[in-house]
């Protein structure tokens, strides 16, 4: 028998070194059955063991446990994890992956040195762009200036970005609003005829320079369901995009930043139009469980955060005003499906607005969005597009739906690419035609 | 050969890009569903039988021992290369080649995920039959390879009863074909004879498999019954009275509360036994039957037989029954779980039996199994960083095996020999027939295939002290 190579890559110790490590507890209850594997998007598309749930969890506990060091090679694979928690829904045992994973990248962005350029872009984009809403517009305006003063055009037109590598990213790069939302903040919107709720409203980051209109077309959705929303002065980014990216301490920050801005004596419920915010403030709780000031505030925050989708259905809509006609298939999205657990509200409101709803294969397969992840990891998210494509094309819709911007602008993209005619609309922007 | 001359060739036969070899990347092929464990020399991922055929050849040529491997789900280690040899995995071979609607039949390749297949053909009405608890991961190749079973297995039969052709690379790296689409009754049953071999006669790399029609009506009830005797009793007497359930599982009180917590199916939580009984057929005879299983049921003792009212409602309780073997991880941070089968009649005697030897070692049980079948499920919790504990676990497991042995059953229904009871094997057989298996084994494999798995070795009996389970019996490394 020939001789196998030498294994000897194991340090001795544990390479997690904070107070937010992934711990023993967490990934134990990991049985590795691999459930999982076949609902990972990235284990669909790649095959190997080290992209899928298991492999991940694996990874952690190999690190944790001395065998494997904090290095390009197990970065890489986190790093390629969309967070989709796909594989949560599919675990049986209850492992919080979710948890495992925010604890290994903020492992990572604490004990592993990226490349220079990645390492600036970072920490510039989560420390101090996303949450100081003063900063964001100023890169928005940028961002703005690029789209409107014939410069992409230019740029798409003369081959510059086939050249640069960048044509996928300039093609999911949402259009800066004319008018940010950021004016509206600590207005306060009166329900139209009786009342029958009031909320706070989170205006969200990206949201408010980029889908400003989405905000407005959600007070008016609303307010003429009879529900006075509250755009809470003081509100910030919800630390979605911050805990994701391994910045807990950050995520912490803007959360307690959040629960005193938003919590007022009298509203009934705190509601976002964006998936990945309501998971995240659905969370609070958790995310502030040892801070001895705000742990109670912090859970009694959570408990009132609802979806739109979700708040919606629960308080149940008035008769519209008129109803559209069309064939529509909804794309779940994974902080909606996954995160939250909200699947049939969504789809009993496209319903109540007239349309005829088709269900795709797999609906609740990540698009490859993923906050961030399809700028960072572009090439294997648009492998994962393209298979959500297909399943898309095959129900033949007019409308495609979803509940959360970051998937729209991956659909649009999506539709191009596949040179398909169909509308991608958010759920509330259905019912904005008909209200 | 050195090993790295090894890497080198594997690197030319299939492009550097899918072969593996560097120890941080063979560390994640180190495990599968079970509790064994060990590190691969190289991973390769081939795209074609003639990838495959080469590759054997190679590794038959470098005397290195080649393993395949799935999705990983395996219960008994059948996946995991015992001597650090080359991992063969399929999800590169994922392709479903044809449907052949007007003969149901599907002509796929390993890699492909055994739901996954069902759901391809669902729109002509068609599935599947084989059902493992894990079919939305598993592969089908893998399925042939363990002859897997699963809560349908009573009426179905298990993978070999649907499986009716199959391509095959042998352990010197001939490629064989045997069976087609056709009823094929001519010369040998190899395709039978490669079902459930585990990787140890050859390497499958294309399968023709039958798709069964979906039934006309479904009636799927859950007996309700406050003790677990009172369960068992109506399973024996169910299939006594002639009734053919499709499925009859089982689940006791602590293993249906767990599985309550985590899939709110519908279980009562203060019950000290569930039945779930599927009946399938003609819209009348599914009636008649479950009028008759509801009477058999309350005669028993049931507190209550409830039906599911719609299709959510079935898949809800099937989920919880789907989901139940990975649930009890929640209970303890480790468990054993084996799958020793008994004639039905001695399902209540076994049950007790089980009772007693959790008593004797002070170690809490779960059961959950095939009731149908005999195919029993005792799920032994631990603590693995107790290595008493772990002592007293290995202890019990061979016990319950034993027990069942002793009672005219077998120490696997559907979950394999693999490498975690092969040592167990003269517990079911005598020298006499344990040396015919192995002719027939060395006919097709000179010895490079998944070695050290199936048969007792000389090596596992050594380190074991006795018949015994294996002693690495962990979780995690």
């Amino acid at each position: 028998m020939s001789t196998t190579p030498d294994m000897d890559v194991a340090t001795t110790a544990s390479q997690f070194t904070t107070k937010d490590r992934p711990t023993w507890d967490l990934y134990s209850r990991c049985i590795h059955c691999g459930l999982c594997l076949n609902q990972c998007p990235t284990y669909r598309v790649l095959g190997r063991e080290a992209d899928s749930p298991r492999g991940r969890i694996y990874q952690v506990l190999l690190v944790d446990e001395g065998r494997l060091k904090l290095a390009d090679e197990v970065v890489t694979h986190i790093d390629r994890c969309l967070g989709c928690l796909a594989c949560q829904t599919a675990c049986p045992s209850g492992v919080q992956y979710g948890k495992i994973l925010e604890r290994a990248r903020t492992e990572i962005e604490t004990n592993y040195q990226r490349s220079w350029l990645t390492e600036k872009l970072r920490r510039y984009f989560y420390g101090s762009v996303l949450h100081r809403f003063d900063k964001l517009a100023s890169v928005a305006k940028l961002v703005r200036f690029y789209q409107r003063s014939g410069m992409q055009t230019l740029a798409r037109s003369s081959g510059l970005l086939k050249l640069m590598g960048t044509q996928e990213l300039d093609a999911l790069s949402p259009r800066i609003d004319d008018d940010f939302f950021f004016r509206e903040i600590g207005n306060v919107y009166p329900a139209v005829g009786e009342r029958r709720g009031r909320v706070a409203f989170l205006a969200g980051c990206v949201a408010s320079v980029a889908f400003a209109e989405l905000n407005r077309a959600t007070i008016r959705v609303l307010t003429r369901n009879g529900v006075e929303v509250l755009v809470s002065q003081g509100q910030t980014c919800c630390g979605a995009l911050h805990a994701h990216g391994g910045y807990l301490e950050k995520a912490r920050e803007l959360a307690r930043k959040n629960i005193d801005a938003m919590m007022a004596d009298g509203i009934d419920a705190i509601v976002t139009n964006a998936a990945g915010c309501g998971a995240m403030m659905k969370e609070y709780g958790e995310l502030l469980e040892h801070d001895a000031e705000y742990q109670l505030k912090a859970r009694r925050f959570a408990a009132q955060v609802r979806d739109v989708n979700e708040y919606l259905a629960e308080i149940g809509l008035r008769a519209p005003k008129k109803k559209i006609a069309g064939r529509v298939t909804y794309q779940d999205p994974c902080h909606l499906a996954h995160g939250q657990g909200v699947r049939s509200a969504p789809r009993e409101l496209l319903k109540a607005a007239g349309l005829e709803l088709v269900e795709m294969e797999r609906a609740d397969d990540c698009c490859g969005s993923a906050g961030t992840y399809n700028v960072t990891q572009n090439e294997l998210s648009m492998k994962i597009l393209d298979a959500k494509m297909e399943n898309v094309a095959a129900v033949e819709p007019e409308i495609v739906a979803t509940a959360n911007v970051g998937c729209m602008l991956q659909l649009r993209a999506g539709l191009e690419r596949k040179k398909m005619k169909a509308r991608v609309m958010h759920v509330i922007e259905v019912l904005d035609e008909v209200y | 050969m050195s090993f790295d001359e090894v890497i080198t060739q594997l690197q030319g036969l299939l492009g550097a890009q899918h072969v593996l070899h560097r120890p941080e990347d063979l560390m994640l092929y180190e495990y599968d569903a079970s509790v064994d464990k060990g590190t691969p020399g190289a991973v390769v991922f081939p795209s074609t039988t003639e990838e495959v055929a080469a590759l054997v050849r190679l590794a038959h040529r470098a005397e290195v021992s080649v393993v395949p491997r799935g999705a990983g789900t395996g219960l008994s280690g059948g996946s995991i290369s015992r001597d650090r040899g080359i991992v063969i995995v399929f999800t590169r071979m994922n392709r479903i080649l044809e449907v052949d609607v007007a003969n149901r039949r599907a002509v796929v390749q390993p890699g492909v995920v055994n739901l996954d297949l069902s759901a391809a053909v669902a729109r002509y009405g068609l599935y599947f039959a084989p059902d493992p608890s894990s079919q939305k991961a598993c592969t089908i190749g893998g399925n042939v390879a363990e002859n897997s079973g699963g809560p349908h297995t009573l009426a179905q039969g298990v993978t070999v009863n649907h499986v009716t052709g199959i391509e095959v690379v042998l352990g010197t790296g001939e490629i064989a074909r045997f069976g087609g689409k056709c009823i094929d009754t001519c010369g040998y049953d190899v395709t039978g004879y490669f079902t459930g071999s585990e990787g140890t006669l050859g390497i499958v790399t294309e399968i023709t498999v039958k798709l069964v029609r979906k039934a006309e009506a479904v009636a799927t009830l859950l007996a309700i019954y406050n003790t677990v005797d009172e369960g068992a009793n109506s399973v024996v007497e169910i299939t006594a009275e002639g009734i053919t359930p499709t499925a009859l599982e089982m689940l006791d009180g602590l293993t249906l509360r767990t599985v309550e917590e985590a899939t709110h199916a519908g279980y009562p939580m203060d019950s000290g036994a569930v039945l779930l009984v599927e009946l399938e057929g003609l819209r009348e005879e599914v009636e008649e039957q479950a009028a008759l299983v509801r009477g058999v049921c309350m005669r028993n003792g049931a507190r209550e037989v409830r039906r599911a009212k719609d299709e959510t409602e079935r898949a809800l309780l099937w989920k919880g029954r789907k989901n139940a073997f990975a649930a009890i991880g929640r209970l303890a941070p480790s468990y054993y779980t084996q799958d020793g089968v008994v004639p039905r009649s001695k399902i209540p005697q076994t049950l007790r039996y089980i009772a007693e030897v959790s008593k004797k070692y002070g170690l809490t049980i779960a059961n959950i199994f095939h009731a149908g079948d005999g195919n029993m499920h005792p799920a032994i919790l631990f603590d693995l960083r107790d290595p008493d504990q772990l002592k007293r676990t290995v202890a019990a497991g061979a016990d319950i095996l034993a027990y069942c042995v002793s009672l005219g059953g077998s120490i696997t229904g559907e979950h394999g020999v693999g490498m975690e009871k092969n040592a167990l094997m003269p517990l079911l057989f005598n020298e006499t027939d344990l040396d015919v298996m192995h002719r027939l084994h060395d006919a097709f494999n000179p010895g490079v295939l998944n070695p050290q798995k199936v048969f007792p070795t000389p090596r596992s009996c050594r380190e074991t002290g006795s018949a015994s389970l294996p002693p690495e019996l962990r979780r995690r490394p």
